[in-house]
């Protein structure tokens, strides 16, 4: 009856044995992420270009920046991975309510960081650092609202998994899936790893321009 | 073997977008995940644009054939020949490519399909919806302007003020006269509407290295597979790689047009030679992404048309993988003017000249490959040959622009035009078209008529001489390109006439080979299973081929499988040709093969791609309209695909 899988894409309703022993899937998601690090790579890029052009507003840098605060939300961030993975454990062993907890638990840590992220911005553009001051916090708001936007879809296929699961239509049989969306948020967390020390960790310098 | 029982179950339940089954019928083409269909699609709507482009080009030529020509005005000439080089490259050259790789990769390999299939549909319908979208500005403000690689800040700098956007009318701009608002919508169609094609792109790129990777029938090890799969396997890496920097480029101009960020604004500070820097990050690669299906035709057809292997099956593969690594490395010579210094120009020159030794390989082994064949000289071979010819040529004038002194002087005249067309239009559009007159009997059953094809040859290889040999000249004695006319005294007339009539004899051409394709498929003779006595395992299936490709999984036990299927190996050592029917596994088309599974068709992916034009016009507008067209546009695209997500297969339905 209705027990319809979730796939991303209509390869599995082939059944046969694929070439490299890896499913279509998985391999699909590789292959996506390692596009995604030309996306990140150019954004970055284009942020560390633009340190310290200020436009002529040399109090609008990197002195706004709350480390502290940032620390605490790319901690919570990491600590979702590790949720991630013991979902993934969770439904690989058939512990369904094990699997609702932590999936919950990823979505809910993605959530907060985010919360966190709408909270730094509107702080900064009170502070008058909006979108349009300088080349410097175009490049600021572009690339984390980029990051911001992988998770936030992120967050949303947790959800969904979550839902499946209270209905019973996601079960150990597609813990594959879990595998995969897992993959993609492990993949976001660790570019943030990359961004926060570009943009948080590097020591600033005085305005240049 | 593949084939599993089909379910039993038959009773349906009608409910909106089940899915659909038909695989005949005009919704059948909308709905479909074949690749064959798909890929036929592709080819339709590339010729499409071809024409389209071609069209404008014979516009500019018009133009161009007298001194000081009134008859098209700068504005309308700026934006043709933008939309003549957006369209060819964008909108001819990829899908062009994606149209004989998805036709003929999964064949080759001895698949029934692509890895993902819907996503493959996806692909199209977002190319389509892209297309679409860029030529949307003709009921707009006009078409796009700043040429196809729209350099800032003249891309960004006029015009863009969103606060006043929202309030001030929409007022048009006069004669010559812009507007910033008119400006503003032209740049958001170019940036927004390459996006889209980006997307689309990017997404058959995941498709086919999966594909490759994944979907080889038992037997097909890489280095056995045919060189048209390993090329488009190299080709999906570089559309995979290069997609993402055009990708944020476009998106960073978009955010300087619509919403007044400082990415490529020098007033506020910003660089933007970062703009050109991105670009050809993307656009080196794109060069050499636009030409690979033609290596990969000329690599089937010139060692079916000399009966040889190909010369050096081991060395294309490598000199393949070599550019494209070195492709990553030479962007910059189409930025030796912008003053990078003495270190940064020397080691692009130096690349560049590195980049021609592994294509220098490819045309060794071409003409190896000719040298001492028994020459079968068809249409499609005669293309092959002008292709090796021409983009020889086309390849040697890029050599001199490598060097930096030589490349200050050509820089923006017509000898950089003539050197592209030699090898876009001389590599590309002449390797194309061996392709089309190689594989139109397999993909219609049909042969094209070899005398109007040779006809077509001849014609088009005199006319492209005229149209593009001259501008060497033209570029030499100093004509600029992108200008709208010049004056009589510069001794450039008579040239331009004689190039404007070359560019008509081309459009005769072109209009003999699409003549000879729409006749030939009616009255072309029928072409039989394998009409060129040829190498690889498309030709191994019926022509055209039955939906599921092959009717059962072929095993491969080496490198030009069908060869070996159709000789063995005699007392004396010699190959021997097997009588017709003495091959070890017939293939059968009279059976109904109901138990092989494939994929089912799905609305999901044309749905999802109409939501994706509508949040690019949401830009157009401001404020309330701006977010619920974006909220509109979302909900389609996201909505489809959470319903691809979770669509059942078409037995799981009832």
């Amino acid at each position: 009856m209705a027990d319809a899988s979730v796939t991303t894409a209509g390869a599995s309703e082939q059944s046969h044995a694929t070439s490299l022993g890896l499913s279509n899937e998985k391999l699909g998601m590789w292959t996506l992420i390692g596009s995604e690090c030309l996306f990140f790579g150019a954004l970055i890029s284009a942020y560390l270009m633009y340190y310290g052009r200020y436009n002529g507003q040399p109090e609008i840098s990197p002195a706004l920046y709350d480390i502290p605060f940032t620390s605490v939300s790319t901690f919570v961030l990491l600590m979702s991975s590790l949720g991630m993975v013991l979902a993934l454990a969770a439904i690989q062993r058939g512990d369904d309510r094990g699997f609702r907890i932590w999936i919950l638990s990823t979505a809910l840590l993605g959530s907060v960081f985010l919360a966190g992220q709408i909270y730094e911005f509107t702080w900064f553009v009170e502070e008058g650092m909006t979108l349009t001051t300088s080349p410097f916090t175009s490049a600021f708001y572009v690339l984390t609202g980029f990051h911001g936007m992988h998770v936030t879809v992120g967050v949303l296929m947790l959800v969904t998994l979550w839902a499946r699961s209270m209905t019973g239509r996601l079960t150990s049989a597609h813990a594959d899936v879990v595998e995969n969306i897992g993959l993609y948020w492990h993949f976001v967390d660790i570019v943030w790893i990359v961004i926060f020390t570009a943009i948080y960790l590097i020591p600033y310098e005085q305005a240049t321009g | 073997m593949t084939a599993v029982p089909a379910s039993t179950s038959t009773r349906s339940v009608p409910k909106l977008l089940s899915r659909p089954r038909a695989q005949t019928g005009m919704w059948s083409w909308f709905t479909t995940t074949d690749h064959k269909k798909i890929g036929i699609m592709y080819f339709v709507a590339a010729m499409f644009f071809f024409v389209v482009a071609g069209i404008e080009a014979l516009l500019l030529r018009v133009q161009l054939a007298v001194p000081e020509n009134t008859f098209l005005s700068p504005e309308v000439y700026n934006q043709l020949f933008t939309m003549h080089g957006v369209t060819m490259v964008f909108f001819v050259g990829i899908p062009l490519g994606s149209a004989f790789f998805n036709y003929l990769m999964p064949l080759q390999i001895g698949a029934r399909d692509v890895a993902f299939p819907r996503l493959n549909g996806f692909s199209f319908w977002v190319f389509c919806a892209a297309g679409i979208f860029m030529y949307s500005g003709l009921l707009m403000g006009g078409l796009p302007d700043g040429g196809w690689f729209n350099y800032a800040p003249l891309s960004t700098t006029v015009g863009p003020d969103p606060s006043g956007y929202t309030t001030a009318a929409a007022a048009g701009g006069g004669a010559g006269e812009l507007s910033g608002q008119v400006h503003m919508q032209r740049m958001l169609l170019y940036s927004v509407g390459l996006q889209i094609a980006g997307i689309a792109s990017l997404a058959t790129a995941v498709n086919l290295i999966v594909t490759v990777l994944n979907m080889r029938a038992p037997g097909m090890t890489l280095m056995r597979m045919p060189i048209m799969t390993w090329i488009g396997f190299i080709w999906s890496f570089m559309v995979l790689f290069a997609m993402p920097v055009i990708g944020i480029a476009l998106w960073e101009l978009m955010f300087d047009i619509r919403f007044d960020t400082h990415f490529f604004n020098p007033a506020a500070g910003a660089d933007p030679v970062l703009w050109q820097h991105m670009f050809w990050l993307f656009g080196h690669p794109e060069v050499y992404i636009l030409i690979f299906p033609a290596f990969g035709i000329l690599s089937e057809v010139i060692p079916t048309f000399a009966r040889k292997p190909l010369f050096g099956y081991t060395a294309m593969v490598f000199a393949t993988i070599a550019i494209g690594f070195l492709g990553w490395g030479v962007w910059a010579h189409h930025m030796f003017a912008t003053g990078m210094g003495p270190i940064a120009n020397t080691a692009f020159s130096l690349t560049t000249m590195f980049i021609a030794v592994p294509t220098g390989v490819k045309i060794f082994n071409w003409l190896g490959t000719m040298w001492g064949g028994k020459l079968k000289l068809n249409a499609a071979m005669l293309f092959a040959i002008g292709t090796v010819a021409m983009f020889t040529i086309g390849g040697l004038s890029g050599v001199t622009h490598s060097v930096v002194p030589h490349n200050y002087q050509q820089t923006d005249t017509y000898y950089v035009v003539a050197h592209f067309h030699y090898v876009l239009f001389g590599g590309l559009v002449f390797g194309a078209i061996a392709g089309m007159y190689y594989w139109y009997p397999k993909v219609t059953g049909r042969m094209m008529n070899e005398r109007l094809g040779k006809l077509n040859f001849w014609t088009l290889l005199v006319g492209f001489n005229i149209t593009f040999g001259l501008m060497h000249f033209l570029g030499l004695w100093g004509m600029p390109r992108r200008i709208d006319t010049y004056a009589a005294g510069f001794g450039w007339a008579r040239l331009n006439y004689i190039i404007t009539i070359g560019a008509f004899i081309i459009a005769g051409s072109v209009a003999l080979l699409v003549l000879n394709m729409l006749v030939s498929a009616f009255r072309g003779e029928r072409a039989g299973d394998d009409p060129w006595d040829a190498r690889t395992l498309e030709w191994m299936t019926s022509s055209p081929p039955p939906h599921y490709n092959f009717p059962e999984t072929p095993q491969v036990s080496a490198r030009d499988e069908l060869w070996h299927r159709k000789h063995a190996v005699a007392h004396n050592g010699d190959y021997v040709r097997v009588p017709a029917g003495g091959s070890d596994d017939t293939v059968t088309h009279d059976e109904e093969h109901a138990d092989i599974h494939m994929p089912d068709p799905s609305f999901f992916p044309l749905l999802a791609a109409i939501g994706m034009p509508i949040m690019g016009w949401a830009l157009f507008t401001g404020g309330a309209t701006m977010i619920v067209t974006l909220a509109i546009g979302a909900v389609i695209t996201f909505g489809a695909l959470f319903g691809w997500a979770f669509e059942p297969s078409a037995e799981e339905a009832h």
